[in-house]
């Protein structure tokens, strides 16, 4: 770990001032910290600055004010909110369960306790050859994507490159598909619709989001989404990022689903939206499984696998699936099936 | 002068211990009166001469009482470093200045400088949950943690279950019971992960325990064992066999 001095600032404008003082070289935002301590010890970073906003509240909070509150038809989520927290939320859990399930299980209780919701969505990939110090890979201004000739098991099957990320983010997709919004102050914006919020590679290989610098995230807000739910295949139970996940939006007329949306994760870049999902899960009953299947194998149309990842066209489909079917309240549905 | 920087590290730092004016530093070895490992290996530092203690209190007290008085005199963000600075850390109950960059970890904080080894190093990524410790009543790894970013929060370490008269919390006499260890370098760790369930779920199902235990990895593989101890703990029948069905 590099050295470098460390800044409690009381307001995030001060945070935001901070951001753009010249007199810094590298200043950097530290939320929970989980990811930024992980690339400072990986010498992926070094800031001469730490800018602590871990524990900063909106100007009116008081001590012990809420960090989950629902008001004029929208939830709103602090930035340092954490994600156990966010997971053990009454609001959250029957307002917009998809949330909840989405970091409930993410990393370990440890990394819930501290990791905040603005670190979650704004965390850097897992990329092995991106958390590589001595890989200059495209990401850090190499001349390669080492993942296309290389090891690609984790890597993308949407996007088309050039870099072959994919967003680790649980809360991300699952936030994008509640019509979440990231609030921010420091730049011409103050209000960013999470389908915004992030870019593919080709718009610029170095960063995975629309901020400028100087933008600091204050808060969330989202549109309640009480039939929801999120579903992630994974090679452990515990830390450990999903191999493909799913975050489903419904709104059901009976068993039928007469709207949905649907936005997969560990499969792209940028949380995954699929309109062509939503649309042929339209009009199918929750209890017609065949129906269901053919509804989410349209997930995968269009994907383009790398050598060792073709696993995910498999994986997909059945993660949707069972999205579904806990949105619906029937968990114990994906249980028996394969 | 070790060239390991592990080692060389505390060699540099250990102003901290000496500030504290405890020999073996709080809670940590050297009571019995005997040469522990880790003094033999740090002797050749203790000369290193102790800083003021006048300017320990400045910069911590100022950024632990930063977020608590938005409105208090001054203005800007407080700051600290990149050099050393005396902080003062809430560990197991006692006001404990410490002196330390920005760039340590609560868990060198705690193990280099202060010299309280329950904690344990071993991924050093907050993956294996072997530093885990309470913060704010909060189950936490250490290291991903920074030590300034815990001024102001009361931090429980393994060292601070059992009561002051020594008497063992219920969690590590269960452990004990129930041989819930082998090696025993990641017990510290489920221990305090423990202590962190029961504390919220005093009576965990097993399911619970399973989930609350999922940051921590014991390579010698003693979870049934560990399972039943936790179950004990809080007043309920073992049910984990040997073969941990």
């Amino acid at each position: 770990m590099n050295r470098f001095a460390f800044a409690q600032p009381r307001t995030f404008q001060e945070a935001a001032t901070m951001l753009a003082d010249k007199r810094f070289s590298l200043p950097v935002l530290k939320g929970g910290g989980i990811d930024l301590v992980d690339h400072l010890k990986e010498g992926l970073t070094e800031p001469d600055v730490v800018i602590n906003v871990r524990r900063l509240r909106p100007g009116w909070a008081t001590a012990g004010s809420p960090q989950i509150t629902e008001s004029g038809g929208l939830i709103r989520i602090e930035a340092g909110t954490t994600l156990a927290d966010i997971a053990a939320s009454e609001i959250i859990r029957a307002k917009a369960p998809v949330l909840a399930q989405a970091v409930e299980y993410a990393a370990s209780p440890q990394v819930r306790n501290v990791a905040t919701a603005a670190g979650n969505l704004l965390q850097r990939p897992r990329c092995w050859y991106y958390r590589h110090r001595q890989t200059e890979c495209l990401k850090k201004g190499g001349m390669k994507c080492f993942a296309v000739d290389g090891e690609n098991k984790y890597h993308a099957i949407f996007g088309d490159g050039p870099c072959f990320i994919v967003h680790p983010s649980n809360l991300a997709p699952a936030l994008t598909i509640c019509d979440g919004v990231a609030h921010v102050i420091g730049g011409k914006r103050e209000q960013i619709p999470l389908a915004e919020l992030y870019h593919l590679p080709a718009r610029d290989v170095r960063s995975e989001n629309t901020l400028e610098p100087g933008e600091v995230v204050t808060h969330l807000t989202c549109s309640p989404a009480p039939v929801s739910g999120f579903y992630a295949v994974k090679e452990k139970q515990s830390f450990d990022w999903p191999l493909v996940a799913a975050s489903v939006w419904m709104r059901l007329d009976g068993a039928r689903i007469s709207e949905a949306r649907v936005c997969a994760g560990a499969v792209a870049p940028v949380p995954w939206l699929l309109p062509r999902v939503d649309g042929a899960l339209r009009g199918v009953s929750v209890d017609d499984d065949a129906g269901l299947r053919r509804a989410c194998a349209v997930a995968v149309e269009g994907a383009r696998p790398l050598a060792d990842n073709k696993y995910k066209l498999a994986l997909l489909p059945v993660a949707i699936r069972r999205a579904v079917l806990i949105a619906a309240g029937k968990p114990q549905a994906t249980e028996v099936d394969a | 002068m070790p060239e390991d920087p592990k080692l060389h590290r505390p060699v540099a730092r250990n102003e901290g211990t000496r500030l504290v004016g405890e020999p073996g530093g709080p809670g940590g070895p050297g009571g019995a009166g005997g040469v522990s490992r880790r003094s033999f290996i740090k002797t050749v530092g203790v000369s290193a001469a102790a800083s003021s203690l006048a300017a320990a209190a400045q910069g911590a007290g100022v950024l632990g009482a930063h977020l608590d008085e938005p409105e208090a005199k001054g203005s800007g963000p407080a700051m600290l470093g990149p050099e050393a600075a005396n902080i003062t850390l809430n560990i197991n109950g006692k006001s404990t200045p410490v002196r330390v960059e920005p760039a340590t970890t609560l868990l060198e904080a705690l193990r280099l400088h202060l010299s309280m080894t329950g904690a344990k190093e071993v991924c050093d990524r907050g993956a294996c949950g072997a530093c885990s410790v309470l913060v704010d009543g909060r189950l936490v790894t250490a290291c991903m943690l920074l030590a300034v970013d815990c001024i102001g929060s009361k931090i429980v370490t393994v060292e601070g279950l059992a009561s002051a008269d020594g008497k063992l919390d219920p969690v590590q006499e269960m452990f004990i019971k129930h041989d819930a260890l082998q090696c025993g370098f990641c017990t510290p760790g489920f221990v305090v992960a423990s202590r962190a369930l029961l504390n919220t779920t005093p009576k965990p199902t097993l399911t619970q325990i399973k989930r609350a235990l999922s940051g921590n990895i014991c390579r010698c593989g003693t979870y049934s064992n560990m399972f039943n101890a936790v179950l004990e703990a809080s007043g309920q029948a073992p049910v984990m066999d040997q073969k941990g069905a």
